[in-house]
Protein backbone atom coordinates (compact mmCIF):
# COMPACT_ATOMS: atom_id res chain seq x y z
CA UNK A 1 0.00 0.00 0.00
CA UNK A 2 2.76 2.34 1.00
CA UNK A 3 4.65 1.50 -2.19
CA UNK A 4 1.58 2.33 -4.24
CA UNK A 5 1.05 5.68 -2.53
CA UNK A 6 4.70 6.53 -3.09
CA UNK A 7 4.37 5.58 -6.73
CA UNK A 8 1.30 7.78 -7.14
CA UNK A 9 3.11 10.61 -5.46
CA UNK A 10 6.00 10.26 -7.89
CA UNK A 11 3.66 10.20 -10.89
CA UNK A 12 1.86 13.29 -9.62
CA UNK A 13 5.15 15.11 -9.14
CA UNK A 14 6.41 14.16 -12.59
CA UNK A 15 3.07 15.30 -14.07
CA UNK A 16 3.28 18.63 -12.25
CA UNK A 17 6.86 19.18 -13.36
CA UNK A 18 6.12 18.18 -16.94
CA UNK A 19 3.01 20.35 -17.21
CA UNK A 20 4.80 23.34 -15.67
CA UNK A 21 7.73 22.89 -18.03
CA UNK A 22 5.37 22.59 -21.00
CA UNK A 23 3.40 25.67 -19.99
CA UNK A 24 6.56 27.69 -19.46
CA UNK A 25 7.34 27.12 -23.13
CA UNK A 26 3.99 28.49 -24.24
CA UNK A 27 2.15 31.77 -24.53
CA UNK A 28 -1.61 32.29 -24.61
CA UNK A 29 -3.06 35.37 -26.27
CA UNK A 30 -6.81 34.97 -26.70
CA UNK A 31 -7.16 31.85 -28.82
CA UNK A 32 -3.56 32.01 -30.02
CA UNK A 33 -1.09 29.57 -28.49
CA UNK A 34 2.54 30.50 -29.05
CA UNK A 35 5.43 28.06 -28.73
CA UNK A 36 8.97 28.85 -27.70
CA UNK A 37 10.70 26.57 -30.17
CA UNK A 38 9.59 28.31 -33.39
CA UNK A 39 9.80 31.55 -31.39
CA UNK A 40 13.53 31.00 -30.90
CA UNK A 41 14.11 30.82 -34.66
CA UNK A 42 12.25 34.10 -35.13
CA UNK A 43 14.15 35.68 -32.22
CA UNK A 44 17.49 34.75 -33.78
CA UNK A 45 16.38 36.30 -37.05
CA UNK A 46 14.74 39.52 -35.82
CA UNK A 47 15.51 40.32 -32.17
CA UNK A 48 18.98 39.05 -31.32
CA UNK A 49 20.89 42.09 -32.65
CA UNK A 50 19.49 44.33 -29.93
CA UNK A 51 18.26 42.00 -27.18
CA UNK A 52 21.26 39.64 -27.45
CA UNK A 53 21.62 35.84 -27.52
CA UNK A 54 21.09 35.64 -23.74
CA UNK A 55 18.08 37.97 -23.83
CA UNK A 56 19.88 40.36 -21.49
CA UNK A 57 19.60 43.38 -23.79
CA UNK A 58 23.30 43.27 -24.66
CA UNK A 59 23.07 42.55 -28.36
CA UNK A 60 25.61 43.90 -30.84
CA UNK A 61 23.51 47.00 -31.59
CA UNK A 62 22.78 47.78 -27.96
CA UNK A 63 25.66 50.25 -27.44
CA UNK A 64 24.19 52.46 -30.18
CA UNK A 65 20.69 52.56 -28.72
CA UNK A 66 19.07 54.87 -26.17
CA UNK A 67 16.96 53.81 -24.36
CA UNK A 68 18.69 50.43 -24.06
CA UNK A 69 17.00 47.22 -25.27
CA UNK A 70 14.95 45.42 -22.60
CA UNK A 71 16.79 42.87 -20.43
CA UNK A 72 14.40 39.90 -20.48
CA UNK A 73 16.33 38.05 -17.75
CA UNK A 74 14.98 40.49 -15.14
CA UNK A 75 11.35 40.06 -16.29
CA UNK A 76 10.66 43.74 -15.56
CA UNK A 77 8.44 45.31 -18.25
CA UNK A 78 7.21 48.86 -18.77
CA UNK A 79 3.98 48.21 -20.66
CA UNK A 80 1.68 45.99 -18.61
CA UNK A 81 -1.96 45.68 -17.71
CA UNK A 82 -0.90 44.27 -14.31
CA UNK A 83 0.01 46.11 -11.05
CA UNK A 84 3.50 47.50 -10.36
CA UNK A 85 5.86 44.74 -9.23
CA UNK A 86 4.03 41.91 -10.99
CA UNK A 87 4.65 39.97 -14.19
CA UNK A 88 2.85 41.06 -17.37
CA UNK A 89 0.19 39.02 -19.14
CA UNK A 90 1.22 37.24 -22.35
CA UNK A 91 -1.10 39.64 -24.17
CA UNK A 92 0.84 42.63 -22.75
CA UNK A 93 4.08 41.34 -24.30
CA UNK A 94 2.22 40.53 -27.51
CA UNK A 95 0.82 44.08 -27.65
CA UNK A 96 4.28 45.60 -27.13
CA UNK A 97 5.77 43.46 -29.91
CA UNK A 98 2.87 44.42 -32.19
CA UNK A 99 2.77 48.12 -31.34
CA UNK A 100 6.50 48.75 -30.96
CA UNK A 101 7.77 51.29 -28.44
CA UNK A 102 7.75 54.91 -29.61
CA UNK A 103 10.80 57.07 -28.95
CA UNK A 104 12.97 53.95 -28.75
CA UNK A 105 14.70 51.54 -31.14
CA UNK A 106 11.83 49.04 -30.89
CA UNK A 107 9.76 49.00 -34.09
CA UNK A 108 6.29 47.57 -34.61
CA UNK A 109 6.43 43.89 -35.57
CA UNK A 110 2.99 43.85 -37.17
CA UNK A 111 4.58 42.61 -40.42
CA UNK A 112 5.01 39.26 -38.61
CA UNK A 113 1.97 36.98 -38.46
CA UNK A 114 0.00 36.96 -35.18
CA UNK A 115 1.10 33.34 -34.67
CA UNK A 116 4.74 34.35 -35.09
CA UNK A 117 4.38 37.18 -32.56
CA UNK A 118 2.77 34.73 -30.12
CA UNK A 119 5.72 32.35 -30.61
CA UNK A 120 8.11 35.22 -29.84
CA UNK A 121 6.25 35.94 -26.59
CA UNK A 122 6.65 32.28 -25.59
CA UNK A 123 10.40 32.41 -26.27
CA UNK A 124 11.00 35.78 -24.56
CA UNK A 125 9.43 34.33 -21.39
CA UNK A 126 12.04 31.54 -21.27
CA UNK A 127 14.86 34.04 -20.50
CA UNK A 128 13.70 34.53 -16.90
CA UNK A 129 12.80 31.86 -14.33
CA UNK A 130 10.23 34.34 -12.95
CA UNK A 131 7.65 33.17 -15.49
CA UNK A 132 7.90 29.65 -14.09
CA UNK A 133 8.00 30.69 -10.43
CA UNK A 134 5.34 33.40 -10.33
CA UNK A 135 1.92 34.15 -11.77
CA UNK A 136 1.22 37.40 -13.67
CA UNK A 137 -0.62 40.07 -11.67
CA UNK A 138 -4.39 40.55 -11.88
CA UNK A 139 -5.10 42.96 -14.75
CA UNK A 140 -6.19 46.41 -13.60
CA UNK A 141 -9.70 47.65 -14.41
CA UNK A 142 -10.26 50.50 -16.85
CA UNK A 143 -13.75 51.91 -16.19
CA UNK A 144 -15.68 53.83 -18.86
CA UNK A 145 -14.21 57.23 -19.59
CA UNK A 146 -16.34 60.21 -18.59
CA UNK A 147 -16.38 62.99 -21.22
CA UNK A 148 -13.67 65.62 -20.91
CA UNK A 149 -14.83 69.01 -19.70
CA UNK A 150 -13.40 72.30 -18.51
CA UNK A 151 -14.07 71.18 -14.91
CA UNK A 152 -12.38 67.82 -15.40
CA UNK A 153 -9.34 69.51 -16.98
CA UNK A 154 -9.17 71.99 -14.13
CA UNK A 155 -9.26 69.18 -11.56
CA UNK A 156 -6.60 67.31 -13.55
CA UNK A 157 -4.36 70.40 -13.53
CA UNK A 158 -4.67 70.59 -9.73
CA UNK A 159 -3.82 66.88 -9.39
CA UNK A 160 -0.81 67.33 -11.70
CA UNK A 161 0.50 69.73 -9.02
CA UNK A 162 -0.57 67.91 -5.83
CA UNK A 163 0.60 64.47 -7.04
CA UNK A 164 4.02 66.04 -7.81
CA UNK A 165 3.84 65.00 -11.49
CA UNK A 166 5.52 68.35 -12.16
CA UNK A 167 8.63 67.36 -10.17
CA UNK A 168 9.73 65.34 -13.20
CA UNK A 169 7.42 66.40 -16.06
CA UNK A 170 7.71 70.12 -15.26
CA UNK A 171 5.03 72.67 -14.33
CA UNK A 172 4.28 73.12 -18.05
CA UNK A 173 4.61 69.41 -18.92
CA UNK A 174 7.78 69.83 -20.97
CA UNK A 175 9.66 67.18 -19.02
CA UNK A 176 12.14 69.45 -17.28
CA UNK A 177 10.94 69.50 -13.67
CA UNK A 178 13.41 69.98 -10.81
CA UNK A 179 14.00 66.22 -10.40
CA UNK A 180 14.28 65.46 -14.13
CA UNK A 181 18.08 65.65 -14.27
CA UNK A 182 18.46 63.06 -11.49
CA UNK A 183 16.40 60.30 -13.09
CA UNK A 184 17.83 56.94 -14.09
CA UNK A 185 16.30 53.65 -15.18
CA UNK A 186 16.82 50.42 -13.22
CA UNK A 187 20.17 49.87 -14.93
CA UNK A 188 21.46 53.29 -13.97
CA UNK A 189 21.17 54.90 -17.42
CA UNK A 190 19.83 58.47 -17.50
CA UNK A 191 16.17 58.61 -18.50
CA UNK A 192 14.19 61.62 -19.65
CA UNK A 193 10.62 62.32 -18.41
CA UNK A 194 8.02 62.48 -21.18
CA UNK A 195 7.49 65.90 -22.77
CA UNK A 196 3.68 66.15 -23.01
CA UNK A 197 3.92 69.15 -25.35
CA UNK A 198 5.99 67.25 -27.93
CA UNK A 199 3.10 65.54 -29.69
CA UNK A 200 5.05 62.27 -29.64
CA UNK A 201 3.15 59.06 -29.14
CA UNK A 202 3.23 57.45 -25.71
CA UNK A 203 5.36 54.33 -25.25
CA UNK A 204 2.58 52.01 -24.09
CA UNK A 205 -0.14 53.10 -26.50
CA UNK A 206 -1.72 56.41 -27.34
CA UNK A 207 -5.39 56.08 -26.42
CA UNK A 208 -6.91 57.67 -23.32
CA UNK A 209 -7.38 54.12 -22.00
CA UNK A 210 -3.66 53.45 -22.45
CA UNK A 211 -2.79 56.63 -20.53
CA UNK A 212 -5.24 55.71 -17.76
CA UNK A 213 -3.70 52.24 -17.51
CA UNK A 214 -0.15 53.61 -17.22
CA UNK A 215 -1.31 55.84 -14.33
CA UNK A 216 -2.47 52.67 -12.52
CA UNK A 217 0.43 50.34 -13.37
CA UNK A 218 3.35 52.76 -13.59
CA UNK A 219 6.24 51.94 -15.94
CA UNK A 220 8.29 49.35 -14.03
CA UNK A 221 12.04 49.71 -14.43
CA UNK A 222 11.68 53.51 -14.80
CA UNK A 223 11.04 56.33 -12.31
CA UNK A 224 7.37 56.53 -13.40
CA UNK A 225 5.40 55.22 -10.39
CA UNK A 226 2.01 53.60 -10.07
CA UNK A 227 -0.82 55.83 -8.83
CA UNK A 228 -3.00 52.81 -7.99
CA UNK A 229 -3.65 53.79 -4.38
CA UNK A 230 -2.90 57.48 -4.84
CA UNK A 231 -5.85 58.49 -7.05
CA UNK A 232 -9.42 57.37 -7.70
CA UNK A 233 -10.48 56.32 -11.20
CA UNK A 234 -12.26 59.66 -11.73
CA UNK A 235 -9.14 61.54 -10.68
CA UNK A 236 -7.03 59.53 -13.15
CA UNK A 237 -9.44 60.44 -15.96
CA UNK A 238 -9.10 64.10 -14.91
CA UNK A 239 -5.30 63.82 -15.20
CA UNK A 240 -5.64 62.16 -18.63
CA UNK A 241 -7.93 64.99 -19.80
CA UNK A 242 -5.49 67.61 -18.49
CA UNK A 243 -2.42 65.98 -20.11
CA UNK A 244 -4.29 65.94 -23.44
CA UNK A 245 -4.54 69.74 -23.29
CA UNK A 246 -0.79 70.19 -22.99
CA UNK A 247 -0.36 69.37 -26.66
CA UNK A 248 -3.52 71.02 -27.96
CA UNK A 249 -3.61 74.82 -28.17
CA UNK A 250 -7.39 74.81 -28.52
CA UNK A 251 -7.77 72.87 -25.29
CA UNK A 252 -5.38 75.34 -23.67
CA UNK A 253 -7.97 78.03 -24.37
CA UNK A 254 -10.64 75.90 -22.69
CA UNK A 255 -8.37 75.50 -19.72
CA UNK A 256 -7.54 79.18 -19.55
CA UNK A 257 -11.24 80.00 -19.74
CA UNK A 258 -11.85 77.55 -16.88
CA UNK A 259 -9.06 79.12 -14.83
CA UNK A 260 -10.43 82.61 -15.46
CA UNK A 261 -13.83 81.71 -14.03
CA UNK B 1 -7.21 14.32 -30.56
CA UNK B 2 -7.91 17.89 -31.66
CA UNK B 3 -5.58 20.69 -30.72
CA UNK B 4 -8.24 22.51 -28.71
CA UNK B 5 -9.11 19.27 -26.91
CA UNK B 6 -5.47 18.70 -26.03
CA UNK B 7 -5.28 22.19 -24.63
CA UNK B 8 -8.35 21.88 -22.49
CA UNK B 9 -7.06 18.60 -21.05
CA UNK B 10 -3.74 20.27 -20.30
CA UNK B 11 -5.58 23.15 -18.64
CA UNK B 12 -7.37 20.62 -16.43
CA UNK B 13 -4.29 18.55 -15.57
CA UNK B 14 -2.06 21.45 -14.64
CA UNK B 15 -3.95 22.87 -11.65
CA UNK B 16 -4.97 19.42 -10.41
CA UNK B 17 -1.42 18.12 -10.63
CA UNK B 18 -0.01 21.15 -8.84
CA UNK B 19 -2.59 20.93 -6.11
CA UNK B 20 -1.89 17.24 -5.63
CA UNK B 21 1.84 17.89 -5.53
CA UNK B 22 1.40 20.54 -2.86
CA UNK B 23 -0.85 18.28 -0.80
CA UNK B 24 1.42 15.29 -1.03
CA UNK B 25 4.47 17.21 0.09
CA UNK B 26 2.63 19.58 2.38
CA UNK B 27 3.22 23.30 2.61
CA UNK B 28 4.84 23.42 5.99
CA UNK B 29 4.81 26.80 7.71
CA UNK B 30 8.32 26.04 8.93
CA UNK B 31 9.60 24.28 11.98
CA UNK B 32 9.83 26.47 15.08
CA UNK B 33 13.29 27.33 16.38
CA UNK B 34 14.31 25.24 19.41
CA UNK B 35 12.75 26.95 22.40
CA UNK B 36 15.02 25.38 25.00
CA UNK B 37 17.67 27.61 26.49
CA UNK B 38 18.12 30.21 23.77
CA UNK B 39 21.43 32.05 23.53
CA UNK B 40 22.05 35.62 22.47
CA UNK B 41 24.80 37.62 20.80
CA UNK B 42 25.05 41.32 21.52
CA UNK B 43 27.69 43.95 21.03
CA UNK B 44 28.74 47.20 19.45
CA UNK B 45 29.82 48.51 16.08
CA UNK B 46 32.45 51.25 16.21
CA UNK B 47 33.81 53.66 13.65
CA UNK B 48 37.58 54.16 13.83
CA UNK B 49 39.18 57.42 12.77
CA UNK B 50 37.67 60.77 11.88
CA UNK B 51 34.09 60.30 10.75
CA UNK B 52 33.18 61.95 7.43
CA UNK B 53 31.23 65.15 7.93
CA UNK B 54 27.59 64.75 6.90
CA UNK B 55 26.77 67.07 4.04
CA UNK B 56 23.78 69.38 3.91
CA UNK B 57 20.85 68.26 1.75
CA UNK B 58 19.39 70.81 -0.66
CA UNK B 59 15.62 70.27 -0.47
CA UNK B 60 14.69 73.50 -2.23
CA UNK B 61 12.90 71.61 -5.04
CA UNK B 62 9.95 71.06 -2.68
CA UNK B 63 8.98 73.92 -0.33
CA UNK B 64 7.28 71.48 2.07
CA UNK B 65 10.54 69.58 2.63
CA UNK B 66 12.42 72.82 3.35
CA UNK B 67 9.75 73.86 5.86
CA UNK B 68 10.00 70.48 7.63
CA UNK B 69 13.60 71.21 8.66
CA UNK B 70 14.20 74.40 10.67
CA UNK B 71 17.89 73.43 10.57
CA UNK B 72 18.83 71.92 7.19
CA UNK B 73 18.81 68.10 7.01
CA UNK B 74 22.09 66.26 6.49
CA UNK B 75 23.09 62.99 4.82
CA UNK B 76 22.92 59.77 6.86
CA UNK B 77 25.36 57.54 4.94
CA UNK B 78 27.89 57.17 7.77
CA UNK B 79 26.12 57.96 11.04
CA UNK B 80 28.64 58.07 13.90
CA UNK B 81 27.45 58.83 17.44
CA UNK B 82 29.30 60.77 20.15
CA UNK B 83 30.95 57.62 21.55
CA UNK B 84 32.19 56.47 18.15
CA UNK B 85 29.29 54.02 17.77
CA UNK B 86 28.16 53.45 14.19
CA UNK B 87 24.38 53.53 13.64
CA UNK B 88 22.35 51.90 10.87
CA UNK B 89 24.56 48.83 10.52
CA UNK B 90 22.65 45.63 9.80
CA UNK B 91 23.86 42.70 11.93
CA UNK B 92 22.60 39.26 10.95
CA UNK B 93 23.21 35.53 10.96
CA UNK B 94 24.50 34.67 7.50
CA UNK B 95 25.48 31.02 8.14
CA UNK B 96 24.71 28.30 10.66
CA UNK B 97 20.93 27.99 10.53
CA UNK B 98 21.01 25.04 8.14
CA UNK B 99 17.78 24.33 6.33
CA UNK B 100 15.47 25.57 9.09
CA UNK B 101 12.59 27.75 7.96
CA UNK B 102 10.97 30.51 9.98
CA UNK B 103 7.47 31.92 9.51
CA UNK B 104 7.29 35.73 9.19
CA UNK B 105 6.07 37.64 12.28
CA UNK B 106 2.48 38.92 12.36
CA UNK B 107 3.44 42.49 13.19
CA UNK B 108 4.24 44.63 10.17
CA UNK B 109 7.58 46.33 9.52
CA UNK B 110 7.10 50.09 9.23
CA UNK B 111 8.98 52.37 6.83
CA UNK B 112 8.07 56.03 7.20
CA UNK B 113 8.63 59.04 4.99
CA UNK B 114 9.05 61.99 7.34
CA UNK B 115 10.61 65.36 6.62
CA UNK B 116 11.40 64.01 3.14
CA UNK B 117 13.74 61.41 4.63
CA UNK B 118 13.24 57.73 5.47
CA UNK B 119 12.62 56.68 9.07
CA UNK B 120 14.39 54.44 9.78
CA UNK B 121 17.15 55.12 7.27
CA UNK B 122 17.89 51.36 7.29
CA UNK B 123 15.08 48.89 7.95
CA UNK B 124 15.48 45.14 8.46
CA UNK B 125 12.53 42.78 8.02
CA UNK B 126 11.70 39.18 7.25
CA UNK B 127 10.67 37.92 3.80
CA UNK B 128 6.87 37.79 3.42
CA UNK B 129 6.47 40.03 6.48
CA UNK B 130 3.94 42.81 5.88
CA UNK B 131 5.59 46.14 5.10
CA UNK B 132 3.56 49.23 6.03
CA UNK B 133 4.78 52.26 4.11
CA UNK B 134 3.72 55.49 5.81
CA UNK B 135 3.79 59.00 4.39
CA UNK B 136 3.66 61.52 7.25
CA UNK B 137 4.63 64.40 4.95
CA UNK B 138 2.20 66.92 3.49
CA UNK B 139 3.65 66.24 0.07
CA UNK B 140 3.41 63.34 -2.37
CA UNK B 141 6.23 60.80 -2.46
CA UNK B 142 6.88 57.79 -4.65
CA UNK B 143 8.50 54.86 -2.93
CA UNK B 144 10.72 52.96 -5.34
CA UNK B 145 12.80 50.00 -4.12
CA UNK B 146 15.37 48.83 -6.69
CA UNK B 147 16.04 45.20 -5.70
CA UNK B 148 18.22 42.68 -7.51
CA UNK B 149 16.67 39.52 -6.02
CA UNK B 150 13.04 40.67 -5.58
CA UNK B 151 10.36 42.17 -7.80
CA UNK B 152 10.77 45.89 -8.35
CA UNK B 153 7.73 48.09 -7.59
CA UNK B 154 7.21 51.81 -7.60
CA UNK B 155 4.19 53.38 -5.90
CA UNK B 156 3.06 56.97 -5.52
CA UNK B 157 1.91 57.77 -1.98
CA UNK B 158 0.18 61.05 -1.11
CA UNK B 159 -0.03 62.15 2.55
CA UNK B 160 -1.93 59.77 4.81
CA UNK B 161 -2.81 57.16 2.15
CA UNK B 162 -1.98 53.66 3.47
CA UNK B 163 0.30 51.42 1.41
CA UNK B 164 1.04 47.77 2.11
CA UNK B 165 3.73 45.77 0.32
CA UNK B 166 6.12 42.91 0.96
CA UNK B 167 9.28 41.23 -0.37
CA UNK B 168 9.43 37.53 -1.13
CA UNK B 169 13.16 36.79 -1.03
CA UNK B 170 16.23 37.44 1.12
CA UNK B 171 18.28 40.45 0.00
CA UNK B 172 20.85 42.61 1.85
CA UNK B 173 20.01 45.33 1.21
CA UNK B 174 17.49 46.78 -1.23
CA UNK B 175 18.16 50.46 -2.04
CA UNK B 176 15.01 52.57 -1.79
CA UNK B 177 14.55 55.92 -3.50
CA UNK B 178 11.98 58.59 -4.21
CA UNK B 179 12.17 59.88 -7.77
CA UNK B 180 10.26 63.04 -6.85
CA UNK B 181 12.84 63.92 -4.17
CA UNK B 182 16.14 62.53 -5.49
CA UNK B 183 18.04 63.09 -2.22
CA UNK B 184 15.87 60.52 -0.43
CA UNK B 185 17.82 57.30 0.07
CA UNK B 186 17.18 54.37 2.36
CA UNK B 187 17.70 50.62 2.56
CA UNK B 188 15.52 47.64 3.38
CA UNK B 189 17.33 44.41 4.35
CA UNK B 190 15.20 41.27 3.92
CA UNK B 191 15.95 37.97 5.68
CA UNK B 192 14.46 34.49 5.60
CA UNK B 193 14.97 34.19 9.38
CA UNK B 194 14.40 36.46 12.41
CA UNK B 195 18.04 36.71 13.56
CA UNK B 196 18.91 40.27 12.54
CA UNK B 197 19.22 43.72 14.09
CA UNK B 198 20.04 47.28 13.06
CA UNK B 199 22.48 49.17 15.30
CA UNK B 200 21.06 52.10 17.27
CA UNK B 201 22.69 55.52 17.57
CA UNK B 202 25.27 54.10 20.02
CA UNK B 203 26.17 51.31 17.60
CA UNK B 204 24.61 48.64 19.88
CA UNK B 205 22.82 45.52 18.71
CA UNK B 206 21.42 42.27 20.09
CA UNK B 207 20.51 39.01 18.33
CA UNK B 208 18.12 37.09 20.58
CA UNK B 209 16.69 33.57 20.79
CA UNK B 210 19.50 31.76 19.01
CA UNK B 211 19.68 28.00 19.38
CA UNK B 212 23.06 26.73 20.64
CA UNK B 213 25.44 26.37 17.71
CA UNK B 214 28.13 27.96 15.57
CA UNK B 215 27.13 30.93 13.44
CA UNK B 216 28.65 33.42 11.05
CA UNK B 217 27.55 36.91 12.04
CA UNK B 218 27.74 39.53 9.30
CA UNK B 219 27.76 43.31 9.68
CA UNK B 220 26.60 45.31 6.63
CA UNK B 221 27.04 49.04 6.21
CA UNK B 222 25.79 50.84 3.10
CA UNK B 223 29.08 52.64 2.32
CA UNK B 224 31.69 50.69 4.31
CA UNK B 225 30.84 47.17 3.14
CA UNK B 226 30.52 43.92 5.11
CA UNK B 227 32.48 42.11 7.83
CA UNK B 228 32.09 38.55 9.13
CA UNK B 229 32.81 36.92 12.46
CA UNK B 230 32.29 33.36 13.60
CA UNK B 231 30.74 32.78 16.99
CA UNK B 232 29.82 29.64 18.94
CA UNK B 233 27.15 29.85 21.62
CA UNK B 234 26.11 27.21 24.13
CA UNK B 235 22.70 26.87 25.77
CA UNK B 236 21.63 30.14 27.52
CA UNK B 237 25.00 31.66 26.75
CA UNK B 238 25.28 35.43 26.21
CA UNK B 239 28.20 36.26 23.93
CA UNK B 240 29.43 39.70 23.01
CA UNK B 241 30.94 40.69 19.68
CA UNK B 242 32.38 43.92 18.41
CA UNK B 243 32.89 45.16 14.88
CA UNK B 244 35.05 48.09 13.80
CA UNK B 245 34.68 49.89 10.49
CA UNK B 246 37.05 52.48 9.10
CA UNK B 247 37.07 54.49 5.94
Amino acid sequence: MRMISRFIRLIVLVCAWWSAAALAQQSHIGKLVGNAKPGKALYIRYCIFCHGPQGDGRGESAPYLDPKPRDFTKAVFKCRSTPSGTLPLDSDLYNTISRGVHASGMPSWKPLLPQERANLVAYVKTFSPAFQEEQPGTPVATPAEPPSSAESIKRGAALFQSMNCWSCHGKDGRGHGPSAASLTDDRGYPIVPFDFTSGRQFKCGDSDQDMFRVLVTGLDGTPMPSFASAMTADQRWDVVHYIRTLNNPKQHEVQNAANAQ
Amino acid sequence: MGFAMKNSILALIVPVAWFAALLSYGVSPGSAPPADAPASVSGEVKFEGTPPKPSRIDMSADPFCVKAHPTPATTEEVDVGGNGGLANVVIYVSEGLGTQTFPPPDRPAVFEQKGCQYKPHVLAMQAHQKLDVVNSDETTHNIHPTPSNNREWNMTQPHGVPLEQTFAREEVAIPVKCNVHPWMKGYIAVFKHPFFAVTDKNGSFELKDLAPGTYTITAWQEKLGTQNQKVTVGASEKKTLSFTFKQ
